[in-house]
């Protein structure tokens, strides 16, 4: 499956990937190669298989609704490389802007 | 009614976000209150911290099972968790755990109630579960973004419907009934101006009649329903205008704008969304048992449709009335308490839509907030039908209750409030009034029918209002007659 410059582009700028335009022909021959794989996959005839999300054959456990959780902010904000009044700051981003 | 053109129909579906009132967010154990200082509520799971996994809340599905069993729908099992992938910084892990492919509550309906009586059945499309994402603040931080997650993780569920809703108003019916549902509930407390409910609207236009679906436009950010509705109302003139301009509606999600009460466009991105929806590895399929959906829905309490029917058949109250009263469980239980108290339904009912309410409008409170609790309403509601006091004289107690907050006994015993119901002293009442009045007899006795009243309401005067009237009336007529 050939993809082409736009494609890769755009499959780029959904993960946030910066790729610069030297890499594209490496890294399309490397994805057409996994996609080819997806191919292989979607050509097994799976109309009597049941649709499997998960490997394990178990189900999910659950939690009681309690609050288990301390406030551990101070803690937790150490790590923060910019804080102010309790909270996270981060480079500006408005919704629709990108 | 509508102000569109007649030869448009508009075609609406509504997503509708609630907040599901658990103590506990859907997969840590960091508490759900609102308004507790930024980022005091945001554990290491909410942060996305390396190597943490969700642990699911049980109580989130039971409220969905709730809702789904509310809604007339299917219950999924095995029902599982999808990521839905998109990067902003109130989102921390870059993924949203929602559902996709197996939604806890599928295929469902509703029927809403229309103004002329009549009732709409919509369908509902699915209801998943899902997190909610931080806050940003973009004011204030020196050209840089605040982030506050202690809203980060909180269980929602999205309610989807089927486009089968025409109108404005229709939709404000759906949308008010889905907040009876989850308040009756008790599984969110539906409050739109804090955001615990959240409506998107998609709308489109066509040719009246056609069966094509005209291209849909998505708007957001509607806190209220009045906003809802004016919303949807501005979406569609605005489509409708578009068109018969000769220009084509663009796909795309749109803003509200509640101040200019207009939408407009968010601004277009370069690519078009793509969530890149896969199964959550960290979560495996939840099994839901027979016995486990079943316990819940045994357990549910009466609907609202129900009570409606019921307090039709019980109480003897109007569809109308009985359909207001059951829209809110807090309302309708206070109008059980006055009626059974009073043991008068129609009586009850009035007082509480009518006084009642005023009162409570004016001082914008609600039910749970009455001066006057629902035992004394019904107390003075039997203090009437017992004939202690007139209509008119309760209507005065009724505000002296209000202000002062006294029982409505002590207030008839201090202010002597009684009604007269002695037939000796209505006599001497009448008889004075129509000794006063020699004119006004003579009109009456040559055929002026229509004087009665006049008589009816001297006496009322002369009792200051606290003569029974049907005794006034009895004894009137007699009186005139001879």
């Amino acid at each position: 499956m050939a993809l082409s410059d736009k494609e890769l582009k755009e499959i780029a700028y959904l993960a946030r990937i910066n790729i610069n335009d030297e890499l594209l022909p490496s890294l399309k021959g490397e994805l057409e190669k996994i996609l080819n794989l997806f191919n292989k996959l979607n050509s097994v005839d799976t109309t009597e298989i049941e649709a499997m999300s998960h490997p394990l054959n178990l189900s999910q456990p659950t939690r009681p609704d309690e609050i288990t959780e301390e406030d551990q902010r101070e803690k937790l904000q150490e790590t923060a490389p910019s804080v102010k009044s309790g909270l996270f700051l981060v480079p500006k981003v408005i919704e629709g802007d990108s | 009614m509508t102000i569109y053109n007649e030869s448009w129909e508009a075609v609406i579906g509504l997503e509708i976000h609630v907040q599901l009132a658990t103590n506990s967010k859907l997969f840590s154990g960091a508490s759900t209150n609102f308004g507790a200082l930024p980022n005091t509520q945001a554990c290491n799971i909410d942060l996305a911290l390396p190597g943490v996994l969700p642990v699911l809340n049980e109580e989130v599905l039971k409220m969905a099972v709730k809702l789904g069993k509310a809604l007339n729908a299917n219950i999924n099992s095995p029902t599982s968790f999808a990521r839905k992938n998109y990067f902003y910084p109130d989102l921390p892990k870059g993924y949203q755990i929602s559902q996709m492919d197996k939604p806890i509550v599928e295929g469902g309906f509703l029927d809403i109630e229309l103004e002329d009586g009549t009732s709409k059945r919509i369908g509902v499309t699915r209801a998943h579960l899902e997190e909610d994402a931080g806050k940003s603040l973009h004011e204030d931080f020196e050209g840089q973004s605040g982030i506050d997650l202690n809203r980060s993780g909180t269980p929602l569920i999205e309610i989807v419907s089927e486009p089968d809703i025409s109108s404005p108003k229709e939709a404000i019916a759906y949308l008010k009934s889905i907040h009876s549902i989850i308040r009756y509930l008790e599984i969110s407390d539906g409050n739109m101006a804090e955001g615990s409910m959240r409506c998107d609207a998609n709308v489109s236009v066509r040719k009246l009649g056609s069966k094509e679906l005209g291209t849909r436009t998505e708007t957001k950010n509607v806190n209220s329903f009045r906003f809802v509705e004016k919303a949807i109302q501005y979406e569609i003139e605005r489509q409708i205008s578009e068109i018969e301009s000769g220009n084509t509606i663009t796909q795309e999600t749109r803003l509200y704008d509640s101040q200019a009460n207009t939408t407009r466009p968010m601004r277009t991105k370069e690519y078009a969304n793509d969530y890149r929806y896969f199964p959550e590895p960290d979560l495996l399929p939840v099994v839901l048992e027979d016995s486990f959906i079943k316990e819940i829905h045994e357990d549910m309490p009466e609907m609202p449709t129900e009570k409606k029917l019921r307090f039709i058949k019980e109480y003897g109250l109007s569809e109308y009335d009985s359909s207001l009263l059951a829209s809110d469980k807090d309302l309708a239980n206070f109008f059980e308490t006055v009626a059974d108290e009073s043991k008068s339904a129609k009586l009850s009912a009035n007082w509480i839509m009518g006084e009642l309410s005023a009162e409570l409008n004016k001082e914008n409170l609600n039910i749970l907030n009455s001066k006057v609790s629902a035992k004394q309403l019904g107390l003075l509601i039997k203090r009437i039908e017992d004939s202690t006091i007139s209509g008119k004289i309760a209507k005065d107690v009724f505000e002296k209750m209000w202000s002062t907050g006294n029982e409505i006994d002590a207030i008839i015993e201090k202010e002597g409030l009684q009604q007269v119901t002695d037939l000796s002293e209505i006599e001497t009442m009448v008889s004075k009034v129509i000794n006063e009045n020699p004119g006004q007899l003579q009109q009456y006795l040559s055929g002026k029918d229509r004087l009665f009243g006049f008589f009816v309401g001297q006496v009322m005067k002369e009792s200051q209002g606290k003569a029974n009237p049907s005794q006034v009336n009895e004894i009137l007529k007699k009186k005139l007659k001879e």
